[in-house]
């Protein structure tokens, strides 16, 4: 019989802390972590460096956080939802790093999986090729050759991204059971997936918690070998 | 399908006549959309948003299971259609930057007669981020630009050369305006089509780049 990973929320913040690298899926307001988030806001965690795509919006979701000024540095794709981050970033209060949405996920699914980092054209000749390595493919040599930015292109040219890893990363699922294999939702997928398998513990909250079997292997997406602890999601969207 | 009835909709009408049966197509949020309600008849697409779907229908109708759970890239409460489908946010990039939208409509802040795009930074203004429209511009097999010609005070969007942060270089292959529908090719900016109601001339004149004059203009209402 698997052992129920099931906890309440003020036992899975004990695994949680002030500075965590923490990454939080989530797209606007869908599929987001709200329950665990509330558990930081409640048990006064702060300085979190968080991996995101975005912001939610001002009061909601990863836009608590920000409100309540609990985030030191978020490395994300988009802050326009969210007027409240845009006015700390330029106001100096949270540190941004910005990397396209393609490219997080990559970097954090290579940070995942093993993989040391991930060649992609995204970002070539824009500021997000800023500080990062170039290669460029050499048809005649028949390899990748290192280039600075400002070498006219002849081949195709990509960016060497770097893998992302995380301490801590809260999942939002919308069926979980006790053993922590995952089903997720329609859109409310997004991030959840690739981020689940990026984090030294994860934890995910679920809005319906089963008994081990009821989900059907074939759609379970997040296996619960990933998973740490699983608690009941209690906020509504 | 409806007439367009002001500039926005002339653009976004014949921004749709690009769209071939069965084509998958990603539509940024705002004027981009407006194409789906200038679909050719015999035109049906599918809509892929990179927050994780193919098949996006619009606003949720009555009967939809979970509709918080379908939204659209701005975040807005969305549906799918019959024979739509649901993938995670790593996956749906592979799919955006592995060539597998066939078309990807977008706004600019500039696009210049190389084809390269700037829409994400102002420099000198707090960015909001680029969020997937980079990865959109590197993988999408059709880039297309929909823009009024020129800006609130009257100054060129498509330009010679783009000196703005760019989201992707050399990545535009048609700019669709109120004006005009021009095709950047290998040979430079090609002006292929002028709405009814404007001259070359004034085209090329509210054009910050050098345009080439085709014998042959088609109109593109």
């Amino acid at each position: 019989m698997a052992k129920s990973k099931v906890v309440t929320i003020d036992e899975a913040m004990k695994h949680c802390y002030n500075g965590m690298t923490v990454m939080l899926p989530g797209f606007v307001n869908c599929g987001v972590p709200q329950t665990l988030i509330e558990g930081v806001m409640q048990a006064g965690i702060t300085d979190l460096n968080v991996i995101s795509n975005n912001t939610s919006v001002k009061g909601k979701g990863i836009g608590r956080l920000v409100h309540d000024g609990r985030i030191k540095h978020i490395t994300c794709s988009h802050i326009g939802n969210n007027e409240e981050t845009c006015a700390k970033v330029v106001a100096g209060e949270i540190n941004i790093t910005f990397v396209p949405q393609g490219s997080l996920c990559e970097k954090v699914r290579a940070g995942g999986a093993g993989i040391g980092g991930i060649l992609t054209p995204t970002g070539v000749h824009t500021p997000m090729q800023d500080g990062k390595q170039l290669l460029e493919w050499d048809a005649e040599a028949g390899k990748y050759k290192f280039v600075e930015a400002d070498e006219p292109q002849v081949g195709k040219r990509f960016i060497l991204e770097l893998p992302l890893h995380a301490d801590v990363c809260f999942v939002h699922a919308y069926m979980a059971d006790k053993m922590g294999n995952v089903k997720y939702h329609r859109t409310a997928r997004n991030f959840n997936q690739t981020f689940a398998t990026a984090a030294d513990f994860v934890i995910v909250e679920a809005e319906h918690i089963v008994e081990v079997g009821e989900l059907d292997p074939d759609e379970i997406m997040t296996p619960g070998a990933l998973v740490d602890l699983v608690v009941q999601a209690e906020m509504e969207d | 399908m409806r007439k367009p009835a002001n500039e926005r909709e002339l653009i976004a009408c014949r921004t749709a006549q690009f769209f071939k049966d069965g084509d998958v197509v990603n539509l940024g949020i705002g004027m981009p959309t407006q194409c789906l309600d200038f679909l050719p008849d015999d035109v049906d697409v599918w809509v892929d948003t990179e927050n994780g779907a193919i098949g996006l229908a619009g606003a949720p109708g009555e009967g939809d299971e979970f509709p918080v759970d379908v939204v659209d890239a701005g975040g807005t409460p969305s549906k799918l259609r019959v024979g739509g489908c649901c993938f995670d946010s790593f996956r749906s990039f592979g799919y955006i930057r592995g060539g597998h939208v066939d078309i990807t409509v977008l706004g600019a802040y500039e696009v210049d007669a190389e084809g390269s795009l700037a829409n994400w930074m102002i420099p000198g203004k707090a960015a909001a981020g680029m969020g997937g429209a980079m990865d959109l511009v590197s993988g999408s097999k059709i880039t297309i630009v929909m823009t009024m010609h020129c800006d609130k005070k009257g100054n060129p969007k498509i330009v010679q050369k783009t000196e703005m942060p760019l989201t992707g270089f050399k990545v535009v292959d048609y700019v669709v305006t109120e004006l005009a529908v021009i095709h950047i090719t290998d040979k430079g900016a090609v002006l292929e089509e002028i709405a009814s109601n404007t001259t070359v001339e004034e085209v090329v004149a509210k054009t910050g780049c050098k345009l080439i004059i085709p014998e042959t203009i088609g109109c593109m209402d």
